[in-house]
């Protein structure tokens, strides 16, 4: 086993010799950019001038009295430009891949958020891009799809396996094979081989960076608990990051438990998974006993995958983070819930997040502080919900 | 050492590939005797996996129909068993990471080796990381082939070095499946590999399907590997695939043993 981009035992690269020196030559890039002044002046100024950062820490008054404990406070990462926290990555990486010398981009996309982000600022800098989507998802998030070819992109449906999205990160990694000189795969989360759950993380952790400067500022003093929801993570390992050596802030990863951790329909990973080598990582994945991955499901396609980056599952091992599952009814009450309480609708994938606050808030005491990561905003997600409660939508 | 060498003993190899159950177990019997008497000299079995990550549609297909016949890893433990009673053709899995780990990587050795199995190719297992794998297949006296594309670069000295079996050498990028024309410098590759360890034989693979790329692939090289174009003939002919199969590798085997 390797040392390389390791987090305990998990982590690594498990890819095709075909790739090697793309992800070598990924990481010298990177260790050379990640302390430089003049990347990380430009990077900043995308990340205010044009991404809107940085995101609001909102205290939700009526949800704190509504649930009668915490204090909570919502990390406003829906406000920023295209809706999600996936573009603080997507900007990273898109200003590395230029770095690099790369013309074209390719990414793969669940909900359609990372593809819209990605999408968007290939559209920015005028570069090729080219967006890989399941083609149940490009049903599910039709308005995404849009949005991408809107911006300048191709969008591909992807028809392998379950056409979900593990099956576009496979497509993806197959393209960038194929092509590799001047393309690069700006991957969407803490997730795939070496260095890009580092890359991912060390993009995303502007999110607590944040909130430990504005609840200081606040509260003068730490959090008591930062919660988010977790797919493959990256707005939870973002929310955690600066957190994790402050052992009195709890940090918890809200994973999508689909129709119960108890049913085959569940993407809930470090509930149900176990141990495994899959999309270029050893981390923990839903599969069978041969080791064939999986179908899960999540009412979110941004939460429907069967694996989890290698930092969270290192996270889970030592105890730091806890994960909890919520089922798809939970997650669409806490979605209708913060829509009415606060006038945030939040995204499916966020609403798993709030679903658990409404469980342990009440029990903690009113002089405990709360944040919750609101990961992206939930227009695309208007549609499923009513669908979900009986209603047809046609927009 | 494996059985492996011997399929280079004779000249220039033809390696087949077949993805174990496509359609079902006892077709994949009956290709591989059928193979074999053709003149195969390494054969390559596929152990299905649900997300092959290298593979083209064609293969991609094949792990599918495999999985919905119901083949799992003990079934082809056991086919590899009932072979060995009936040919010493050379015969390796060809699989992904998560099949062995998730069986357990020394149990899948062990039992890989009881059964008379020769070596394992898992194509997302690169040098960095092959230690974890090679060690357990060496301790039970099985190869783990080792990679090499025309991305490898000055890598492929490092992994020429520590090859066991042969060197499998991707002939072009991307995935597997049928190529009109492969335009890397394969002869380079290959002689940057016996700089490294001249005794390793070093085979070529990925978008070979006709007699005339075999016979060019394997004159600059120790022999050549198809797999999506007899897995086209499966997924063709389905059960009646044998006479099919057998043909094509007669046809295959004699250009790559012409090829000078």
């Amino acid at each position: 086993m390797s040392t390389a981009g390791r987090f305990g035992i998990h982590g690594g690269q498990y890819i095709p010799e075909t790739l090697m020196n793309a992800v070598i030559e990924l990481e010298e890039a990177y260790n050379h950019y990640k302390d430089d002044p003049d990347f990380n002046a430009e990077l900043t100024a995308l990340l205010n001038d044009y991404a809107g950062r940085p995101s609001r820490l909102y205290y939700a008054r009526r949800m704190t009295e509504d649930l009668g404990g915490a204090k909570i406070y919502l990390k406003r990462e829906d406000l920023n430009h295209t809706g999600a926290h996936k573009i603080n990555n997507v900007l990273g990486q898109v200003l590395l891949a230029r770095k690099m010398g790369k013309t074209r981009i390719i990414a793969e996309t669940g909900a359609g958020q990372h593809g819209v982000a990605t999408a968007t600022a290939a559209a920015l800098f005028g570069m090729e891009c080219e967006i890989y989507m399941g083609r149940e998802d490009t049903v599910r998030q039709a308005l995404n799809v849009y949005k991408m070819r809107l911006l300048g992109s191709k969008v591909h449906p992807v028809d392998s396996g379950t056409a979900t999205l593990k099956d576009a990160v496979s497509e993806t990694f197959r393209e960038w094979v194929s092509r590799i000189d001047d393309t690069h795969y700006v991957l969407g989360s803490v997730m795939g081989p070496h260095p890009f759950p580092t890359i991912v993380r060390d993009f995303q952790a502007v999110i607590s960076r944040e909130i430990k400067q504005q609840v200081m500022e606040l509260e003068h003093r730490l959090p008591d608990a930062v919660l988010a929801c977790v797919g493959g993570g990256s707005n939870a390992i973002g929310t955690f990051y600066h957190f994790i050596d402050d052992p009195g802030v709890r940090l918890i990863g809200c994973e999508a438990a689909g129709r119960g951790v108890d049913t085959f329909e569940t993407a809930a990973t470090i509930a149900t998974g176990r141990l495994g080598v899959f999309h270029g990582m050893k981390s923990y994945f839903c599969q069978d006993d041969f080791g064939q991955i999986a179908p899960v499901y999540s009412i979110s396609a941004g939460l429907d995958y069967p694996g989890v980056g290698p930092e969270h599952a290192w996270l889970h091992d030592t105890g730091r983070a806890e994960y909890v599952p919520i089922t798809d009814d939970e997650a669409v009450d806490a979605f209708e819930y913060l829509s009415r309480i606060e006038g945030i609708i939040p995204a499916i994938e966020s609403a798993h997040a709030v679903a658990y606050a409404r469980k342990i808030a009440p029990a903690m005491s009113k002089d405990k502080i709360m944040v919750i990561t609101i990961s992206g905003r939930g227009d695309k997600d208007c549609a499923a919900i009513a669908r979900y409660r009986g209603e047809e939508l046609y927009e | 050492m494996s059985n492996i060498s011997s399929a280079f003993a004779g000249g220039k190899a033809f390696i087949p590939f077949v993805t174990c159950g496509d359609p079902d177990i006892e077709t994949t019997e009956r290709l591989v005797l059928a193979m074999a008497e053709a003149g195969a000299d390494l054969i390559e079995l596929g152990v299905p996996f649900s997300d092959p990550t290298a593979e083209g549609v064609v293969i991609q297909a094949a792990n599918l129909r495999a999985l919905q016949g119901g083949m799992t890893t003990d079934k082809a433990f056991a086919l590899v068993e009932r072979l060995r009673q009936q040919t010493k053709v050379p015969l390796v899995f060809m699989t992904y990471a998560n099949v062995v780990f998730s069986y357990g990587i020394e149990r899948f050795c062990a039992r890989a080796a009881e059964v008379g199995l020769d070596g394992l190719i898992l194509p997302d297992v690169p040098f960095e990381e092959k230690e974890e794998f090679a060690a357990p297949a060496r301790a039970c006296g099985l190869d783990l082939v080792s990679l090499i594309a025309p991305t490898s670069h000055d890598r492929i000295r490092a992994i020429a070095a520590q090859a066991e079996g042969f060197v499998y050498c991707v002939s072009s990028l991307g995935v597997t499946g049928v190529r009109s024309e492969i335009t890397t410098d394969i002869g380079a590759m290959v002689a940057l590999v016996k700089q490294a360890n001249p005794a390793i034989p070093c085979a070529v693979g990925f978008g070979i399907s006709t007699p005339e790329q075999a016979a060019a692939m394997a004159a600059v090289s120790d022999g050549a590997i198809v797999g999506s174009a007899i897995v086209k003939l499966c997924a063709q002919y389905g059960a009646d695939a044998v006479p099919h199969v057998a043909d094509y590798v007669r046809q295959m085997k004699a250009a790559v043993a012409s090829a000078n």
